[in-house]
């Protein structure tokens, strides 16, 4: 796993997490919405951010599939 | 049909000259503008180049909310829920957590605004719009744009169970939502509720007033002396923004948890002119400004010569002279006789829809700290008003009040009048 990528990841995706202690011991299984309670509907937000920092476009069909910090970064990983 | 007492147990404040309570009341008795030139407004070549703008809210905002609540919070938002938190807990009431499982089932809010979430719309939803780029607009544009904004975020910040909605009515906007929180408690529909007015700092709401040349543009090397209510130099009004919120219960439930009590409301009153007999879309009608008080005075069982004190809705437009006539023939007293009357509208322009609820805090705070602050900015009295000049306070006065009053009129020729008794324990 791309280290640096998952402190990218996490970082974009704080502000967003209502769980801070979930956010603090972040791993790639931890579950962006059921561990870090992130709103369903801030996730739109959060893949923008990706495709700001990573410069890549993400499909719609790509972003409904991602469940966990691990599932952000190997995403990220194959398509930069 | 069920007729509850209702009294104020808390207030909150985010004005041009100050943040929170206490700062406000400082500000107000020193006579403290909040009035600034803005660099925007001079860069776009604006005719009035100075506004009243909250300070220091970046830094206060994350004291107050967390960076995920943030994400979707404009200034109109952002100014209407931290007044609504200070209210909440100056009312001793707590703030929920937002995993508590806790649903204040007789508790709601009536917040309004004027123009609400314009800075999303002119920065974000626009531009992005027009340029192709809706699907990066993100999911923070909907709650932050619809009328509702102002209040829809204290649902949830506050677990409430009850209406909570958003009014609006133009710069009578404010005092409404009160006078609307004050009729659903009164009638039994809810015990406690959230009421005031907010508006953000776009600049964009205020074009069209300067394109309306109803802006000073003659101040803008003098920012502190540009809002002249009742001046004879007056040449229109200052705009402004922020938010003010009270939080009213009947006075049983607030009894019942031994809160104090700051005021209760005697009686108001809402109308509209029907743009006859002199009133149009922009000019209120004098007949049913006149009509819109003494209907107060009489639902609040309260004679004109009980009247302490008059906040005005005092704008610093051609209009002044004429809200002094009104107020004169509706309470039908002398020029002797008068009520000390200022207008906050000195110090902190002309906040729209937040007006006339940051005016009826100002209203408390002078009458539960026994003052009434001086209308800065107005030594050359408008000649139309020098028959009452002994009772607009120019500077601030130490002064018992009583029974207070309080007016906004808004374009629609719209009006609403409230009367405020302090309260004593009998």
């Amino acid at each position: 796993m791309d280290q640096a990528v998952f402190k990218d990841v996490v970082k974009i995706i704080t502000p967003y997490a209502k769980n801070a202690d979930m956010l603090a011991k972040a791993t790639v299984e931890t579950n962006i919405h059921k561990d870090l309670q992130v709103n369903s509907t801030r996730f739109v937000d959060i893949v923008l951010e990706f495709e700001d920092k990573f410069g890549l476009t993400i499909s719609d069909e790509e972003a409904d599939k991602i469940q966990t910090i691990g599932d952000c970064v190997s995403l990220v990983s194959k398509l930069k | 049909m069920i007729q509850k007492r209702i009294v104020v147990t808390g207030m909150g404040v985010i004005a041009p000259n100050a943040n929170g309570l206490e700062n406000f009341k400082n500000a107000l008795y020193e006579g403290k503008s909040g009035l600034r030139l803005q660099d925007k407004l001079k860069e776009l070549a604006f005719g009035c180049q100075v506004a009243g703008v909250p300070e220091g809210i970046d830094d206060l905002k994350k004291s107050y909310f967390k960076d995920e609540e943030l994400v979707a919070m404009n200034s109109a938002m952002t100014y209407a829920c931290i007044a609504a938190v200070d209210a909440w807990r100056d009312a001793g009431l707590t703030v929920p957590k937002w995993d508590e499982d806790v649903l204040h089932e007789d508790s709601g809010a009536i917040i309004g605004t004027g123009i609400g979430g314009i800075d999303t719309l002119n920065d974000k939803v626009i531009p992005m719009t027009n340029s192709g780029q809706v699907r990066r607009l993100g999911s923070a544009m909907v709650e932050q744009v619809m009328a509702s904004s102002v209040s829809a975020k204290m649902s949830g910040l506050f677990a409430l169970g009850n209406q909570v909605t958003t009014n609006s009515c133009a710069c009578s906007t404010g005092t409404e939502a009160i006078i609307m929180g004050a009729q659903r408690i009164r009638d039994g529909m809810a015990n406690r509720m959230l009421v005031g007015g907010a508006e953000g700092s776009g600049y964009c709401a205020w074009a069209g007033f300067d394109a309306m040349r109803v802006l000073n543009r003659n101040s803008n090397d003098n920012p502190g002396g540009a809002s002249r209510p009742m001046s004879a130099t007056a040449k229109g009004f200052i705009p402004g923004s922020g938010a003010g919120v009270l939080v009213i219960e009947d006075l049983e439930t607030a009894k019942a948890r031994g809160a104090r009590i700051y005021a209760e409301i005697l009686g108001y009153n809402i109308n509209s002119g029907g743009m006859r007999r002199g009133g149009s879309m922009t000019s209120p009608s004098g007949y049913s400004v006149q009509r819109c008080i003494r209907s107060a005075l009489l639902h609040a069982g309260v004679k004109a010569d009980q009247i302490d004190y008059i906040n005005g809705h005092l704008t610093a437009t051609g209009a002044d002279p004429q809200e002094i006539a009104s107020w004169q023939a509706a309470l039908e007293v002398a020029d002797g006789k008068f009520p000390s009357i200022n207008s906050t509208k000195s110090m902190i322009g002309h906040s729209l829809g937040a007006a006339g609820a940051i005016e009826c805090a100002a209203t408390l705070v002078q009458m539960h700290h026994g003052f009434v602050h001086g209308s800065i900015n107005c030594e050359d009295i408008h000649e139309k008003i020098k028959h009452i000049e002994k009772s607009v306070v120019k500077k601030s006065i130490n002064k018992e009040i009583n029974i207070a009053a309080k007016a906004s009129f808004g374009f629609g020729d719209v009006n609403s009048c409230i009367i405020f008794r302090k309260w004593r324990e009998k």
